[in-house]
């Protein structure tokens, strides 16, 4: 019988791969049930953003070629001689924006959230390192289409590089693979694209979600001092299949949100980039390096006798470090969290990024 | 007087070249105004940078800080030579083949002679000093190499230096001569060429009227000036009807249907319609007449053709759809409309007809890519639709099962 | 009725689900699919055989998506050059007669090293190089 067959396979399984711890887990698993609950789709939807980049990207890796006599053309032809191709390269490039989109707006929902808080000080940091790979998969896979932005942009960006004391040059050397941006950096782009990348994104990935699974979904601070006041214990709703089921409509959203992006605004394809031709004109990064870009563009040539440019890139590598620490100074020496401090902070660093990525689109 | 001047450059020059001391630009240097000007401007002079120094041109001892000595006739000083003598004062040097090819291994000598079989030549001949003379084109101290972008004779400041003269009214009043020519050549391509695209080898002034020996193309050589580039409008008009017909007319070729310096954009409007070139000459229902509606009606025709292509490949890449290959295909049918309107120039019908067909193929396949593209964009439109459709069924489906779940009792 | 609502909304998710799945898959697995020709980039052109043309003779092929001029200029010699004039780019001609290349539109001339002799344009054309396999001749772009 079909149905006794199916049993059957599973005990099979159940015995082999210990099936059953997880699904005892995955029973008890729940969520916090409280205003703010939606919030905590974020993190899932990006991990389904990233699980549609690796599979779409597995499939352009079927058509694309990395070098510079070729790239643009195997873009092309993916664009307009492969069936669906349009769709699966609008969709990877569509996909890698709202996935950055929505894995700042995960990092956010945690801050507002204190889910930072003892004891889960290393997840926040595993997270940090997955946001700052997710812009380094943007920035090198930004480059591989080979056309006139991603040149300049990339450019642009080692430039930047290059500007910083001590490690600047070696620095900017390995990331272009030689002097100047060319076949040698295409090269290395794509392998850390397809290979370096998604092996470190992968093993931070496991990290965090072993994590986030072994502490348990935090609550708001509020919620849990409600709780204590009235005795009586944080609301919870089953993961499976209530919260479950949920993720799933959001992730069929997705989806269709990226079908539209892809079917109606196809990702461009531009001019084949020509490395003797001078910049553009408004030759700028893609949106999610629009605020330190801008801020770097109002920088002053020099401040006191520091060049403006290595100060700013600076002040921001200080930002990075300082906000990758937020679940350390978030707490006083006695142990009490400073939340209004956070959530200050928090709001200060997302109005600088929203108003000064909408200066550097305009402007 | 001649050899004493020469004598005094070629010290003057072997001075300044060893580093000699040069009073004149010293003491000028420290004068104001118009004394002072020559000083500065020297600076950038070719002949100053050769090491010909203002006692080259105007004699003196430059070696000596005392006016009464450096400027005196006795050391060959001539002043501020008289406007009539300028031309021989600069052949002195410019024609001396000799003493050019010290500056230069293979240079022109022949400025002079050429100059004096132009209308300013003859004119200064005859004591008339209102006429061009060196000085007045190529400047006096500060004289720039040709080549130079400041120079007033570099083709891109041509017209606004022979303009100077030439389009002031009161100036020319005498000559009886049109002063329009600057204002009707900054109408034209050339002019659009030189400026907008800095395309220098378009013609400027001295390209089509000689630049020493510069007098008005005659009729006989307006077709020696256009053919230079032109070559194929000048090969099929040659073959034309219209060649004999205008040389017994005496009319300038070219100019009859171009005019000489307001050469404007070509466009299918010239051949027919209420601005048509033709119907100047052609009755409607003359022979002429006729042939030049058809051409017009031909070569508007693949105009038409080419632009709905390029409009609706625009639109087809603005939604998104890859259509480059195509675009570059419509160059193509550019080209044949270039070829027709050239082919104008036979002034047959059945000659512009045959690149006119070869347009409108390319344009009908072109064309057809635009609509392939966007019934493609239509199909995805429609594709979009049914997974949307497919989506949300699902997405209800889930919301109604979770319903479900949730509202029966634990 | 409960039943029959379970059943309705199990349809509705199976469907939905299996619709939507579908929709998914169906592009990926066409995608898979090599077009009809597998050739991406344009590094190389097939331009006829040696024996369509004679020595001292010249053709325009198709690279890409522009137009090459092709020159036989010896039993044993060929040239390709960008057939685009680097004034206002007209398509150029070779001249038999002259061994030069000419550009109708202004008069332009080049030389058969693709170098400007005479006339407006500003730039040498780009020169592509030519290989000979048995028969046929193959035109590809200098790397």
């Amino acid at each position: 019988m079909a149905g006794g067959g199916f049993k059957d396979a599973r005990e099979w399984l159940q015995e082999r791969l210990c099936l059953g711890s997880i699904q005892e887990f995955v029973a008890h698993k729940t969520v916090p049930l409280h205003s703010a609950t939606p919030w905590y789709f974020f993190g899932g939807i990006t991990l389904f953003l990233f699980v549609i980049q690796v599979l779409t990207g597995i499939l352009l890796l079927l058509y694309y070629r990395p070098t510079p006599s070729e790239a643009y053309e195997s873009v092309q032809f993916i664009m307009t001689r492969v069936e669906f191709g349009w769709l699966i390269r609008s969709v990877h490039s569509w996909s890698a924006n709202l996935m950055i989109l929505s894995a700042f707006v995960h990092m956010f929902s945690v801050v507002f959230l204190h889910s930072y808080r003892r004891p889960r000080e290393v997840t926040w940091l595993s997270g940090i390192v997955l946001l700052g790979l997710s812009l380094a998969f943007g920035f090198s896979g930004y480059l591989l289409p080979w056309n006139t932005i991603s040149y300049f942009a990339t450019k642009v960006g080692t430039d930047m590089a290059a500007s910083l004391p001590w490690i600047g040059e070696p620095l900017a050397r390995f990331l272009r693979g030689g002097e100047d941006v060319g076949g040698a950096t295409l090269t290395r782009f794509f392998g850390f694209h397809v290979a370096v990348l998604p092996g470190a994104m992968t093993l931070f990935l496991l990290l965090h979600l072993a994590l986030v699974q072994k502490h348990g979904i935090s609550s708001p601070p509020k919620v849990e001092q409600e709780a204590r006041r009235a005795s009586k214990p944080i609301p919870q709703m089953a993961f499976f299949p209530n919260f479950f089921l949920r993720e799933l409509m959001a992730w069929y959203a997705a989806l269709g949100i990226l079908g539209a992006l892809a079917a109606l605004f196809p990702w461009e394809l531009g001019v084949k980039a020509d490395p003797f031709a001078p910049a553009p004109a408004g030759i700028r990064p893609e949106w999610y390096f629009l605020a330190p870009f801008y801020t770097l563009k109002l920088l002053p040539s020099h401040v006191w006798f520091i060049e403006g440019e290595l100060l700013g890139l600076l002040a921001f590598g200080l930002l990075c470090v300082f906000w990758a620490l937020l679940p350390f100074w978030a707490v006083n020496r006695a142990g009490a969290l400073r939340t209004r401090l956070v959530t200050g902070a928090g709001v200060a660093l997302l109005s600088y990024l929203a108003v000064f990525s909408a200066l550097g689109y305009w402007r | 007087m001649r050899m004493t001047v020469i004598l005094w450059a070629l010290t003057g020059a072997a001075g300044l070249a060893m580093g000699a001391r040069d009073s004149c630009v010293e003491c000028h240097s420290a004068l104001s105004g118009d004394l002072q000007a020559p000083a500065v401007q020297m600076e950038n002079d070719v002949h100053a940078r050769r090491g010909l120094g203002c006692a080259a041109c105007h004699g003196g001892d430059p070696s000596s800080d005392d006016p009464q000595v450096s400027m005196s006739r006795a050391r060959g000083f001539t002043g501020k030579p008289n406007r009539l003598t300028i031309p021989k004062f600069c052949a002195r040097c410019h024609s001396d083949a000799a003493f050019m090819h010290r500056f230069q291994p293979q240079p022109r000598v022949d400025q002079y002679a050429q100059y004096m079989t132009s209308i300013h030549g003859k004119r200064i001949a005859s004591g008339d000093a209102a006429a061009a003379v060196c000085t007045d084109c190529h400047g006096t101290h500060g004289v720039r190499a040709v080549k130079d972008p400041l120079s007033p004779v570099h083709p891109l400041r041509l017209p606004e230096t022979c303009g100077r003269c030439h389009a002031d009214p009161q100036h020319m009043a005498k000559y009886g001569i049109p002063t329009n020519q600057l204002a009707e050549f900054r109408k034209s391509v050339h002019w659009e060429a030189l400026e907008k695209r800095g395309d220098l080898s378009a013609p400027s002034c001295a390209s089509c009227h000689g630049n020493h020996g510069a007098t008005p193309p005659g009729v006989a050589t307006v077709a020696a000036v256009c053919g230079t580039c032109h070559v194929l409008m000048q090969q099929l008009y040659d073959k034309s009807p219209h060649r004999p017909v205008f040389d017994a007319m005496g009319a300038a070729g070219c100019v009859v249907c171009h005019s000489n310096h307001a050469v404007l954009r070509t466009s299918p409007a010239m051949l027919a319609g209420p601005e048509a070139v033709c119907s100047r000459c052609h009755d409607a229902t003359s022979a002429g007449g006729l042939a030049a509606a058809q051409m017009g009606a031909s070569i508007q025709k693949l105009n038409e053709a080419l632009n709905r292509s390029r409009s609706i490949l625009d639109e087809a890449s603005k939604a998104g759809m890859e259509v480059s290959e195509a675009v570059m295909r419509t160059n193509d049918a550019a080209e044949a409309l270039v070829k027709a309107r050239v082919a104008v120039h036979a002034f047959d019908p059945k000659a512009v007809e045959q690149p006119v067909q070869e347009g409108l193929a390319v344009a009908a396949e072109t064309y057809q890519a635009g609509v392939d593209a966007m019934r493609e964009r239509d199909r995805r439109r429609i594709g979009l639709g049914v997974s949307l459709i497919a989506i949300l069924i699902t997405m209800a489906g889930l919301w109604f099962t979770i319903r479900r779940l949730e509202s029966q009792p634990r | 009725m409960a039943q029959e609502r379970r059943s309705i909304l199990r349809w509705l998710l199976g469907t939905g689900f299996t619709a939507s799945i579908i929709s998914f898959i169906y592009p990926a697995i066409r995608f898979m699919n090599p077009p009809e020709a597998p050739e991406a980039a344009v590094n190389e052109a097939p331009a006829g055989n040696v024996s369509d043309l004679k020595p001292n003779s010249a053709k325009i092929i198709r690279f890409g998506s522009r137009p090459v001029l092709l020159i036989r200029t010896s039993e044993t010699e060929w040239r390709a050059f960008s057939a685009i004039c680097t004034h206002l780019n007209c398509t150029v001609q070779y001249q038999q007669a002259e061994r030069q290349i000419w550009c109708a539109c202004h008069n332009g001339l080049y030389d058969l090293n693709g170098r400007v002799v005479s006339g407006p344009p500003p730039r040498a054309l780009e020169e592509y190089s030519v290989r000979v396999r048995g028969e046929e001749v193959v035109v590809a772009r200098r790397a």
